[in-house]
């Protein structure tokens, strides 16, 4: 037996990793397709003021996060090209964590909960969190995949699939949510700060990787989960965070990757 | 039988009209250059007919009926966008997803839509390409792949916005020979947009000049001449002919010239000289 299995928080780490692993692996490759990863970024923060607001209200936090998130998904979606997204995006991002700043000033009970909430903490999740990340996982990954056909075509040829009669809006706005719903679950993991580390990192050196879509979800959430328990590994025997080890992973399976792909283009 | 009818069509879109009062017919089976200067309407009108835009006055015919969005008699090719080259998909994943992106459930494709594809990418003698990463392809391929993807579930109206963009002269030929084949073999109307008529002169039997909001249809020398341009431009333009080439001047600019860049642009392209 593997002596940190005996350990109940552990154990629920492991699972809690595998279940947003698999869900952010899958849903940020599609990020990667629709060039929208930045949109994933801003969802993430707007999520914040979500999860200050409900702990100072005495909600869960974890209700908050998904609050916030999935209105953030849609006003971003909603805003569709008109607009500069970029400029749109940024300010969304910092007036959310600036309104999650204030919410945490009037709700001054913890130190712990505010680092926990933008750094993650993933070795204090309770099993009965695990089982709800395994559940909402599960769900979001039905749900893409009865979206997938039609969100694969609209993210690689959107005038076409306009022309074909897609609609354009549904999909992004299906999409939208799922991905709230994927992030709010990677809040848990890594944190509002690096969600990016758990949803973009595996998932960019995927589509470096692999040459159909199929290929290229499954390597994106497998190497998601493979990174976070890894992670949770060296966090037990170094005491470092394992957040940290999630986002050194991130980077250096993506700098792998792009070096993997040069010698073979070469 | 015409498989396109425009009767007195005014097209416009964000306060600005592109074309107003324009009448003309394409018979079915030919293959049609759409010419004309930045700006001048070509993608509007590809727009209309695809059932993306509604005209704003007047009448469409699309093989005897109103353009509707997902008419799978239509086969479209958009502008090309930029290639991303961190995204490293074989070009078949393109096909297979305009193929069966249309329907919702259970993610798995059938043998009947992979043979739909393998059909339309032997169309284009492809099969060596489409399983190659998109973005290693070269302009020409890749064009000859997107012209594959249009010929999905055989249309019989194809579509093709500037397909010619930035490629180089002999892969501008090869590219027009395959459409120009197929629409010989198999009957199907060619709406074939382009900067400028050279390239695709050995394939037209019609053009369709658009310019200045109105537009002038027939056969090559009959549109493409002193009269009927300057009619169209509302300025005196002057069509030299040099070895088998066209070119359109205006006094002592060149309207098309062959070497230019591809800018959206709303201005018409003049070349100073």
């Amino acid at each position: 037996m593997i002596s940190f299995l005996t350990y109940d928080f552990m154990r629920n780490a492991f699972i809690a990793s595998a279940a947003a692993g698999v869900i952010c692996g899958a849903i940020g490759y599609f990020l990667v397709l629709r060039r929208e990863v930045f949109a994933g970024h801003a969802i993430s923060h707007a999520a914040f003021p979500g999860a200050t607001g409900a702990a100072l209200i005495g909600l869960s936090p974890t209700l908050g996060l998904m609050i916030f998130a999935l209105a953030a998904g849609l006003g971003l979606s909603g805003l569709g090209e008109k607009v500069q997204r970029d400029a749109a995006i940024g300010i969304v991002l910092s007036f959310s964590l600036g309104l999650g700043l204030l919410f945490l000033h009037f709700y001054t009970s913890s130190a712990g909960f505010a680092t926990g909430l933008l750094f993650g903490n993933v070795l204090g999740i309770s099993h009965r969190d695990a089982v709800m990340l395994c559940v909402t996982s599960f769900v979001c990954l039905l749900a893409l995949g009865a979206i997938a056909r039609p969100l694969i075509f609209a993210s690689l040829q959107p005038d076409l699939a306009e022309a074909k009669g897609l609609r354009l809006d549904i999909v992004s706005n299906l999409f939208v949510v799922i991905t709230a719903l994927a992030i709010a679950e990677a809040i848990q993991i890594v944190g509002v700060l690096l969600v990016f580390a758990l949803m973009v990192a595996p998932a960019a050196a995927a589509a470096r990787l692999t040459h159909t879509v199929r290929d290229g979800v499954l390597l994106s959430a497998g190497a998601a989960v493979l990174v976070s328990w890894i992670s949770l590994i060296l966090a037990f025997y170094t005491d470092w965070p394992a957040s940290f080890w999630i986002t050194a992973l991130g980077l250096g399976g993506y700098l792998a990757a792009r070096a993997t792909q040069a010698k073979m283009a070469r | 039988m015409n498989a396109i009818s425009f009767d007195r069509v005014v097209l416009g879109f964000g306060g600005r009209e592109v074309l107003s009062d324009v009448s003309f017919d394409i018979p079915e089976g030919s293959f049609t250059g759409v010419l004309g200067p930045n700006g001048a309407g070509k993608t509007t009108l590809m727009r209309a007919i695809l059932g993306l835009l509604r005209p704003a006055a007047g009448s469409i015919e699309v093989m005897g009926e109103k353009p509707r969005r997902g008419d799978a008699r239509i086969g479209y090719m958009p502008q090309q966008r930029r290639v991303d080259p961190d995204i490293r998909l074989n070009a078949r994943q393109y096909l297979l997803a305009s193929a069966a992106g249309k329907q919702w459930g259970w993610p798995f494709l059938s043998a009947d839509l992979r043979q739909a594809v393998d059909i339309a990418i032997d169309s284009v003698g492809g099969a060596e390409l489409a399983d190659r990463p998109l973005c290693d392809l070269s302009g020409g391929q890749r064009q000859r792949l997107f012209i594959a993807q249009a010929m999905l579930r055989e249309p019989r109206l194809l579509v093709l916005d500037e397909p010619l963009i930035s490629l180089d002269p002999g892969h501008q030929r090869s590219v027009v020979e395959l459409v120009g084949r197929l629409s010989r073999e198999r009957g199907i109307t060619v709406l074939f947009s382009a900067h400028e008529i050279n390239p695709i002169l050995p394939a037209v039997d019609t053009v369709l000049y658009l310019g200045g909001g109105h537009a002038a249809t027939g056969p090559v020398d009959a549109v493409i001449n002193n009269e009927t341009l300057s009619r169209l431009y509302g300025t005196p333009v002057h069509v030299a002919r040099s070895e088998g080439r066209l070119f359109v001047l205006a006094q002592d600019c060149e309207i098309h010239s062959h070497l230019h860049d591809h800018e959206v642009d709303a201005r018409p392209e003049v070349v100073a000289r």
